[in-house]
């Protein structure tokens, strides 16, 4: 399974970044063997509005079937709801840590965005 | 003659010198309050509304059964407003600016005309001024559209007032767009002045002649004046830090129905822009 993590680097040991559309980078990790791709977000960093919704699409066209990260906002939410992907938010420490965390079934996947959306 | 009166910082005292001004001119003079997210000189004005209008923006609208996921839409926009994930595209109205790309490059003739509502127009009279505002709808971003459509509410007036939004950006533009002046109200102050600066940078790039007013003229310091010395912006009016002003305008009664003397002030400040103005203003 795919899942993407928004990271503050470019490997498993980049901390997580608790923004999703303005993470500078995303990786999507194969939880089975641990191999990842990581995604330059800089792009949405700067964007002037629709980071979240830029973001969710671009994990969605990959093929990632859950999100780990901190904030996920209305509209990014809405997005990777859509695509059919799962959340789960509060996430922190590093990549590696978040995503065994995952495997080990020890998350909540939430069921809102757990931001305001903001201009 | 159409003239705006705008700041930069707000709380110079825009809406004073507007309602003011608009009232010292009478008939054939309408004010319009273009400053659409807080309008408040009804509030000095007490205006009998007689027109409402809603004011709403183009938004698309996706037909899913025609619709292929092609996803030529979310690529012109660059709002970013419209995304696909899946074959499904989503469309988040709040970001449209309304440009019609996405109806335009449709292949499938899948995206049609919605309506987002920015909020309402309101025009009526305050004795023989003539008035309108514009009120966006609480948790709207976009105002320039119903700043526009106030603007267009001219009627029959020879003179036009514009109260503009404070700032530098889109909003203040779109309300002073169009005008044969700018009348600038700034107070003596660092703040004041350096916003002031920004709004005259604004100003020069839209053509437009400009001058102004210093509002609590007697407090601060004199960077400003030695500013409009130095960029050869006329200082058309002081207005003193005056506590019978202050506390006419916390009742919510403008200056030359406390201090009827303010009124020739006031007309005699539009002289002096008729003479600034090359043509003497575009005829209504």
């Amino acid at each position: 399974m795919l899942v993407a993590v928004t990271a503050k680097g470019t490997n498993l040991a980049a901390e997580v970044d608790p923004r999703f559309g303005r993470a500078p980078y995303i990786l999507i990790v194969d939880t089975e063997t641990m191999d990842f791709e990581s995604l330059d977000n800089s792009e949405n960093v700067n964007a002037f509005k629709g980071a979240g919704i830029q973001a969710a699409t671009m994990v969605a066209d990959k093929g990632a079937e859950v999100l780990l990260t901190g904030y996920c906002g209305p509209n990014a939410f809405k997005t990777v709801q859509a695509a059919g992907m799962k959340v789960v938010s509060d996430v922190a420490g590093t990549v590696e840590q978040a995503v065994k965390k995952f495997l080990a079934g020890n998350v909540t996947y939430s069921d809102n965005a757990n931001t305001e959306g903001h201009w | 003659m159409i003239i705006s009166i705008a700041s930069g910082k707000g709380g110079t005292g825009k809406t004073t010198v507007a309602t003011n001004l608009a009232l010292s001119l009478g008939k054939g003079t309408r004010l319009l309050d273009c400053d659409v997210e807080e309008p408040n000189a009804h509030l000095f004005l007490h205006p009998e509304i007689t027109e409402t209008e809603e004011v709403s923006t183009v938004i698309p609208i996706i037909d899913d059964a025609l619709c292929t996921g092609c996803k030529k839409c979310a690529e012109i926009c660059r709002f970013r407003a419209l995304t696909v994930v899946g074959k499904k595209v989503l469309v988040f109205p709040e970001l449209c600016h309304s440009c019609g790309g996405c109806m335009e490059v449709c292949p499938e003739g899948a995206v049609t005309e919605g309506k987002r509502q920015l909020g309402v127009m309101e025009s009526g009279h305050c004795g023989e001024l003539g008035f309108s505002q514009g009120r966006l709808r609480v948790g709207e971003a976009m105002s320039p559209p119903l700043i526009k459509k106030v603007q267009k509410n001219r009627n029959d007036a020879s003179t036009i007032i514009i109260d503009a939004p404070p700032g530098t950006s889109c909003p203040v533009i779109a309300a002073m767009k169009g005008s044969d002046f700018v009348l600038m109200v700034t107070e003596p102050t660092p703040f004041g002045l350096h916003d002031l600066k920004l709004a005259v940078e604004a100003v020069k790039i839209l053509g437009i002649p400009s001058g102004l007013i210093i509002n609590r003229a007697d407090i601060g310091d004199d960077r400003v004046v030695a500013y409009a010395k130095e960029e050869g912006l006329p200082i058309l009016m002081e207005i003193p830090f005056d506590r019978k002003i202050a506390e006419a305008y916390s009742c919510g009664i403008p200056i030359v129905e406390a201090m009827p003397e303010w009124k020739n002030k006031f007309r005699s400040l539009y002289g002096r822009i008729e003479k600034l103005v090359p043509s003497g203003g575009q005829p209504q």
